[in-house]
C-alpha cells in the first residue's frame, strides 16, 4: 500500500511542479496579493481632502478651521470665497468635504447662541464619508467644550476649577494605531490558502478525468483510498508551505505583530486545509470539465470569502446572512488568525473554533470521499 | 474578413455555450449572485454594537451615564460585570466589541469638579468598526458633559449657553450614507471581469488544451474571424448582464440613478472590450486552463476589486499604489460607474475617465490580434 503511495505521490510532484508556469502560479500570486493586499486594503482615512469657506472672518471662525487645518484627517486645500465653488468643487471629485461658515458665527457665539457650521460630505464613498462625519463632530464637540470652559473663564474666572467635565479615555485593544492592514493581513493568509487549496484540488482531479488519464490510473492495481490520499496530499502539502510563506511575509514585511502561540496557529491551518481539500474534491466530483470545476470554484468562493468576515463585519449583515456564515469555515479560521495574531489567545478561547473546523473537515471530507468512490465506478 | 465566416464561429460558440448547462447557469445566476452578496452583505454602517459595563462608581450619575449608552442605538450593553478579567475575556473571546469602566470615584469627582475620565476598552481588531465605535462613544460622553456642565452653571445661577456651535453635515450624492449605494455600482465592475476576462480565457485556453485550436486553425477562417466570433457572445452576454446589474441596482437596492443610461452602456462597452481582449491575451499566453484562470484572477478580478476604488478609496492608498491605479482599466470603469449612477455627472464632464478607458480598448484589442496572428505563423 506504502509503495503504491508513494508512487502516486512522486507522479503528483512531478505534475504540479513539472510546468514551469505551474510552478510560479503556486508560489507568486499570493506573494503578490498580500503585497497588493496589504497596501491597497485600507478603511483608514488620512488628508481628506478639504475646502473651507469662512464668510465670517472673525478669530473664533478662523480658531474652528485651524483644528481642521491642524488635525492628521483632514487637509485643508483651499480657502473658497462663494458657496458655488464648493458645490463645483465636490462635484468634480476635488474636495470631498467643505466646510462653510456664515457671516455672523462669531457674533452668534458671543450672544451666547448656538452658531450653526454647514458641513457638506461627497458620500459616493459612504465609510469614508461616515468617518469623515465622526471625526467633524469630534472636532466640532472639542471646540464648543473649549468654548464654554472660555466663557466660564470670562464671566466667572473664580469658578473654572471646580467645573465638573466628563472625558472619555479611549483604549484600542489589540491594535493601537487602528492600522487597517493588521486588520486585513491575517486574513489574506486565510482567504489566499481558500483560493489556492480550492482550485488545486478540484483541477487535478478533473484534468485528469478531462485528458482522459483517469482511466488508465484506475487500471492500474490502486485502490481507490490510495488515489485519493495521493491526490490530496501533495496539495496539503503544499498548502501548508504556502500558509507558512505568505504568512511569514506578511509578518515580516508588514510588521504585524504575532502574539499567540505558533503550534496553534498550525493546528487551526491543518484543520482549515483539510476543509478546503473536502470542498476541492467535492467540487472535482460534480465537475466533468475544468471550466465546469472554475466556475463552481469560483461559486464557492466568492460567498465563502464575503460571509468569513474577511473585509465587512458579520454584525451589520441581515440575519439570514449571518446565519450562513456559521457554514463558512473561513469564519472560523480568521477568528484563529486574528486570535493568534493580534489577540495573543490561545487553546482556551480558541477551542470552540477549532471543533467547529474539526467537525466541517471531518463531514467534508467524508461526503468528498463516499461521493468520489461512486464518481470513480 | 467575411461576416458569414464569423457568425458560423460565433454560432459554435454560443452552441458550446449553451451545451454546458452549468457555464449558462453561471452567466445568468452570477451577477444577481453577486449583486445579492456585497448589496446586503457589505455593510460599514455599524448599530448594536456589544458592550460590557463595569460601574465602580454605582451612582445616579454613573446610571445616568450609562442611560445615555443605552439609548444610542449604536451600542447595546448586553451584560454589566464586577471586574476587568470579565471584560478582558469578553474582548478575548469576542462576545463583547466595548468595555465601559466607570471609576470608583466618579461622582465625587464630579461634585468636586475638574475632569473625571471614563474608560473605553475597544477591541481594535477590526480598526473601522473600533474607529466608528470610538467616534460614536466620543459624542455620548461629550453629550453628558455638555449637560452636566449647564446643570452645574444654573445651580450656580450663572447664564446658561446652549451649545456653541451646531454642526449640520449634509452628504450629498448618498444622502443616507447607505452602504448598498456605494458598493452596488461598482459591483458591475466585477461581473465583467469574470465573465468577460475569466470565462473567455477558459472556453479559448480549452481549445488549445485539446488541440481543437489546430483544428479551427486549419479552416479557412482567418485569425480576425476566430478571434471576433469567439468574443462577440460575450461581448452580448456582458451587455446583458450589465442591463440586469443595472435594474437590480435601481429596481431592488434602489440606488438613485441619476446620469444617461447611453453613457452606462457606451462605458460598459469600452470596459467590455478592455476585459475581452485581456481574456484573448491570457489564454494565448498561458494555453492551459489552470494557468489561465489564476493570471485572469490575478489581472482581472483582483485589480478590479482591490485596486479600482470599489471598496477602498484610492486616495487613501500610498502614493505609489495610486500610481499603478491608473493602469487598472477597472478603476476609470469603477469611477464612471458611480458619477453616473449617483453624482449624476453630464456626460461631457466624464472625459477623465471615458478617454483612458478608450485608450484601454484600443490598445487591448489591437495587442490581442496580434498576439493571436504570431501564434498562428
Amino acid at each position: 500500500m506504502l509503495g503504491r503511495l508513494k508512487q502516486m505521490l512522486i507522479k503528483e510532484f512531478i505534475q504540479v511542479f513539472r510546468d514551469k508556469r505551474t510552478r510560479f502560479l503556486l508560489f507568486g500570486p499570493p506573494i503578490i496579493q498580500m503585497l497588493v493586499f496589504g497596501y491597497a486594503a485600507t478603511y483608514e482615512i488620512h488628508h481628506v481632502p478639504t475646502v473651507v469657506l469662512d464668510l465670517d472672518h472673525s478669530q473664533q471662525s478662523r480658531e474652528l478651521v485651524s483644528r481642521f487645518t491642524s488635525s492628521p484627517y483632514f487637509d485643508v486645500q483651499r480657502q473658497l470665497t462663494d458657496s458655488r465653488q464648493i458645490r463645483d468643487l465636490i462635484d468634480r471629485g476635488k474636495a470631498t468635504v467643505g466646510l462653510e461658515i456664515d457671516a455672523g458665527f462669531a457674533q452668534k457665539l458671543l450672544k451666547g447662541q448656538t452658531a450653526p457650521v454647514e458641513v457638506i460630505v461627497d458620500a459616493t464613498n459612504s465609510n469614508t464619508a461616515l468617518i469623515a462625519s465622526s471625526y467633524i463632530t469630534q472636532i466640532a464637540l472639542g471646540f464648543a467644550g473649549d468654548y464654554q470652559k472660555d466663557r466660564i473663564y470670562r464671566i466667572a474666572p473664580q469658578l473654572i476649577e471646580e467645573v465638573p467635565s466628563v472625558e472619555l479615555e479611549a483604549r484600542p485593544w489589540y491594535n493601537p494605531g487602528l492600522s487597517s492592514r493588521w486588520f486585513f493581513v491575517p486574513g489574506v493568509i486565510g482567504s489566499l490558502t481558500l483560493v489556492l487549496v480550492i482550485t488545486l484540488t478540484a483541477f487535478a482531479v478533473v484534468r485528469e478525468r478531462e485528458i482522459g488519464t483517469l482511466e488508465q490510473i484506475m487500471v492500474t492495481p490502486i485502490r481507490p483510498a490510495e488515489f485519493i490520499l495521493g491526490k490530496t496530499l501533495p496539495f496539503f502539502l503544499i498548502g501548508m508551505f504556502d500558509v507558512m510563506l505568505i504568512a511569514t511575509v506578511g509578518t515580516l514585511w508588514f510588521q504585524v505583530p504575532f502574539r499567540g502561540h505558533i503550534p496553534v496557529l498550525l493546528a487551526g491551518s491543518v484543520l482549515f486545509i483539510l476543509c478546503m481539500l473536502g470542498v476541492g474534491l467535492l467540487i472535482s466530483t460534480v465537475s466533468s470539465t475544468q471550466q465546469q470545476a472554475m466556475v463552481t470554484a469560483f461559486f464557492f468562493i466568492m460567498p465563502a470569502v464575503a460571509f468569513s468576515g474577511f473585509g465587512f463585519p458579520i454584525s451589520t449583515m441581515p440575519q439570514w446572512m449571518q446565519y450562513f456564515t456559521y457554514l463558512v469555515p473561513l469564519r472560523y479560521f480568521l477568528v484563529v488568525l486574528r486570535g493568534t495574531y493580534l489577540k495573543g489567545v490561545g487553546m482556551d478561547i480558541l477551542w470552540p473554533q477549532m471543533a467547529a473546523m474539526a467537525g466541517m473537515a471531518v463531514s467534508l471530507l467524508t461526503i468528498a470521499i463516499l461521493r468520489f468512490h461512486k464518481a470513480l465506478d | 474578413m467575411s461576416i458569414t465566416r464569423l457568425l458560423a464561429v460565433a454560432r459554435k460558440e454560443v452552441i458550446q455555450i449553451l451545451r454546458d448547462s452549468r457555464s449558462l447557469f453561471i452567466v445568468v445566476i452570477m451577477p444577481v449572485t453577486l449583486m445579492l452578496l456585497f448589496g446586503y452583505g457589505v455593510n460599514l454602517d455599524l448599530k448594536g454594537l456589544p458592550v460590557y459595563v463595569y460601574d465602580r462608581d454605582g451612582s445616579q450619575q454613573s446610571q445616568d451615564l450609562l442611560k445615555r449608552f443605552q439609548a444610542s442605538e449604536y451600542f447595546h450593553i448586553v451584560r454589566v460585570v464586577d471586574g476587568y478579567p470579565a471584560i478582558t475575556r469578553a474582548l478575548d473571546d469576542g462576545h463583547a466589541k466595548m468595555g465601559i469602566v466607570i471609576p470608583w470615584d466618579f461622582s465625587e469627582r464630579l461634585s468636586e469638579g475638574g475632569p473625571v475620565q471614563v474608560q473605553a476598552l475597544v477591541d481594535a481588531t477590526d480598526d473601522n468598526t473600533a474607529n466608528v465605535l470610538i467616534g460614536y462613544a466620543q459624542a455620548v460622553v461629550q453629550g453628558y458633559s455638555a449637560e452636566i456642565q449647564v446643570n452645574w452653571l444654573q445651580e450656580r445661577g450663572q447664564p446658561v449657553q446652549p451649545a456653541a456651535i451646531s454642526v449640520e453635515t449634509r452628504t450629498w450624492y448618498n444622502e443616507d450614507l447607505e452602504s448598498s449605494a456605494f458598493i452596488v455600482p461598482g459591483v458591475l465592475a466585477l461581473v465583467m471581469s469574470v465573465i468577460g476576462a475569466f470565462l473567455t480565457s477558459l472556453t479559448i485556453a480549452r481549445e488549445w488544451e485539446r488541440g481543437s485550436m489546430e483544428q479551427l486553425i486549419s479552416t479557412p477562417v482567418s485569425a480576425l474571424e476566430i478571434m471576433l466570433g469567439k468574443l462577440v457572445p460575450y461581448f452580448v452576454i456582458g451587455m446583458f448582464d450589465v442591463v440586469v446589474c443595472a435594474v437590480i441596482a435601481i429596481g431592488w437596492f434602489h440606488v438613485p440613478f441619476r446620469g444617461s443610461y447611453v453613457t452606462l452602456m457606451v462605458s460598459s462597452a469600452l470596459f467590455m472590450v478592455v476585459v475581452l481582449s485581456l481574456g484573448f491575451l491570457i489564454s494565448v499566453l498561458a494555453k492551459n486552463q489552470f494557468a489561465a484562470s489564476q493570471i485572469a484572477l490575478l489581472v482581472t478580478f483582483l485589480p478590479a476589486f482591490l485596486l479600482s476604488g470599489f471598496l477602498f478609496a484610492i486616495e487613501q492608498m500610498p502614493a505609489a499604489l495610486q500610481w499603478i491605479t491608473r493602469i487598472i482599466p477597472a478603476r476609470y470603469y469603477v469611477s464612471l460607474l458611480k458619477q453616473i449612477f449617483l453624482k449624476g455627472t453630464p456626460t461631457g464632464m466624464l472625459y477623465a475617465d471615458l478617454i483612458p478607458l478608450a485608450v484601454f480598448a484600443l490598445v487591448l484589442g489591437l495587442l490581442a490580434t496580434r498576439s493571436f496572428h504570431k501564434r498562428l505563423e
